[in-house]
């Protein structure tokens, strides 16, 4: 079994957890979906530290963030696939 | 793993059964907090809890106050009790209502006495408390006379992928045990808290569920001056990589598990429905949370953590587990245990359920936690309004 770099809770998810040290720009990462079992890949853009987030998928300012399967915020400026997801490009629904 | 069927506690005169033996000396008030720490040092095995209230409280916050106070004393986590308020009244309400579990408790008022004569009074009191508590021994009691409350803190989200399920995971597999359980922190399950209203067993518990949180957050809001960006999530939280309230919510409820809760409960309430899962109403504070859940009754506590929360309990003992390997490293003397091999795949939930079954029985069993070694013993009062 290769290395898991990133987790992603729910097979509906568009985000991954980073799980090593960091990744650095350009990384190809193995990721491990946790609902299914699934391992895929993706190539990340920037260096993302453990336990911060890289988006799965390309974003649009207004889409919504997916993570446990369930609705975790809104994209507020357009986020590439690859890229760190934090509070600079996504904010709550709630308040 | 064959789970165990017990663990060494101390049987209680009224049945129930603690997994700390504590005599402590309990101010009623502020004001008081000076005489107990007094008598505390003079007599060795017992402890004062000092606080920052108990004076011109009123209304629903006063009613709290007594709550708290009373729980505290009442939890079989306390062989016996010495209480020492400034005035005979509140001091005596209070010892009436923890003398009816049976223990032995005697109330001390300052006023018309002075501090000195109190001190030696009361030390005389304590130090007869504290050689009859010495002789209680721990005896084989079922896991059935656990009751576990739960509560994150300094979350991240490791938190939501590793330490939090571990904790669900010991829920799913101690529930049928006939554990008593609860979770808390309204505000916290902000953005799960429909998902979370469906986890109540019966649609009056699904209702009692969405006031309180609706109720709770109509308060937030209220008060809010800004976007509560600071405040929720926290600045740890965001450092460990978590974004919004809402993904913070969904990673405090994999604590859970798969379980469903019975009840809501209003703050330091103690359950009366039989053992099962319990939503206690409850700031996410730390200290407040689990002073909260102290007074309701619980008498262990698991606390997992991310970004390293070092918090402790003044009589229910913390157990602290991390699936962050980063804390598990740099605050090494904070953690229980350490569940972060799940992250690396070189554990799975049901190995890391175990072990913190195992972790917790033997802190039941009186293996002090690293919180009480480390001297943590926080007791922080949940105030809802200004005193009169």
């Amino acid at each position: 079994m290769a290395n898991t770099d990133i987790i992603i809770h729910d097979e509906k998810d568009n985000v991954g957890v980073v799980v090593i040290e960091k990744i650095t720009p350009n990384q190809e990462c193995n990721c491990w979906v946790m609902e299914n079992d699934k391992s895929v890949k993706i190539q990340s853009k920037n260096e993302i530290p453990l336990g911060h987030k890289i988006a799965m998928i390309d974003f649009k300012e207004g889409d919504t963030i997916l993570k446990y399967g369930h609705d975790i915020g809104k994209v507020v400026k357009d986020i590439k696939k690859g890229e760190h997801v934090h509070v600079h490009n996504v904010k709550t629904k709630k308040w | 793993m064959e789970i165990p069927k017990s663990f060494l506690g101390y049987k209680r005169e009224n049945g129930r059964v603690g997994t700390r033996n504590h005599v402590v000396i309990l101010p009623v008030d502020d004001i008081s907090n000076a005489c107990a720490e007094a008598v505390a040092n003079n007599i060795k095995g017992t402890f004062a809890i000092p606080h920052a209230y108990g004076r011109l409280q009123f209304g629903a916050d006063l009613e709290l106050f007594f709550d708290t106070m009373i729980g505290t004393g009442k939890n079989p986590n306390v062989a016996a009790c010495v209480v020492i308020g400034i005035e005979p009244k509140w001091t005596k309400r209070i010892v009436d209502a923890i003398a009816t579990t049976g223990k032995p408790v005697e109330g001390f008022s300052i006023e018309g006495a002075g501090d000195i004569k109190t001190i030696m009074t009361a030390s005389k009191k304590a130090q007869e408390f504290s050689q009859w508590a010495s002789e209680k021994q721990r005896e084989e009691c079922p896991l059935s006379d656990l009751w576990i409350s739960v509560k994150c803190g300094e979350s991240d989200t490791t938190s939501g992928m590793a330490a939090n399920p571990a904790v669900g995971n010991l829920m799913d597999k101690l529930e049928p045990l006939g554990v008593h359980l609860c979770f808390g922190e309204t505000s916290e399950l902000t953005g799960a808290e429909k998902v979370c209203a469906t986890r109540g067993s019966t649609p009056e518990a699904q209702k009692k569920f969405m006031k309180t949180w609706s109720d709770y957050n109509d308060f937030i809001l209220k008060e809010a001056t800004n976007d509560l960006s600071e405040s929720q999530p926290t600045a740890g939280n965001i450092a460990g990589g978590l974004t919004t309230i809402e993904e913070k919510a969904f990673g405090n409820f994999q604590k859970i598990g798969s379980r469903t809760f019975i009840d809501v409960l209003t703050p330091a309430e103690e359950p009366k429905k039989g053992p099962g899962l319990y939503f206690m109403d409850t700031s996410s504070a730390a200290g407040e949370c689990l002073t909260l859940q102290a007074a309701a009754g619980f008498n262990i506590h698991l606390f997992p953590t991310g970004q390293g929360n070092i918090i402790g309990n003044a009589i229910e003992p913390v157990v602290k587990l991390t699936g962050n390997p980063s804390t598990a490293v740099n605050m090494k003397e904070h953690i229980d245990l350490d569940v972060s091999k799940i992250l690396k795949r070189e554990m799975n939930m049901d190995q890391a359920g175990d072990e913190l079954i195992k972790t917790t029985i033997r802190a039941a069993s009186g293996r002090l936690t690293c919180a009480e070694v480390l001297g943590h013993k926080e007791f922080i009062m949940t105030k809802l309004f200004r005193s009169a």
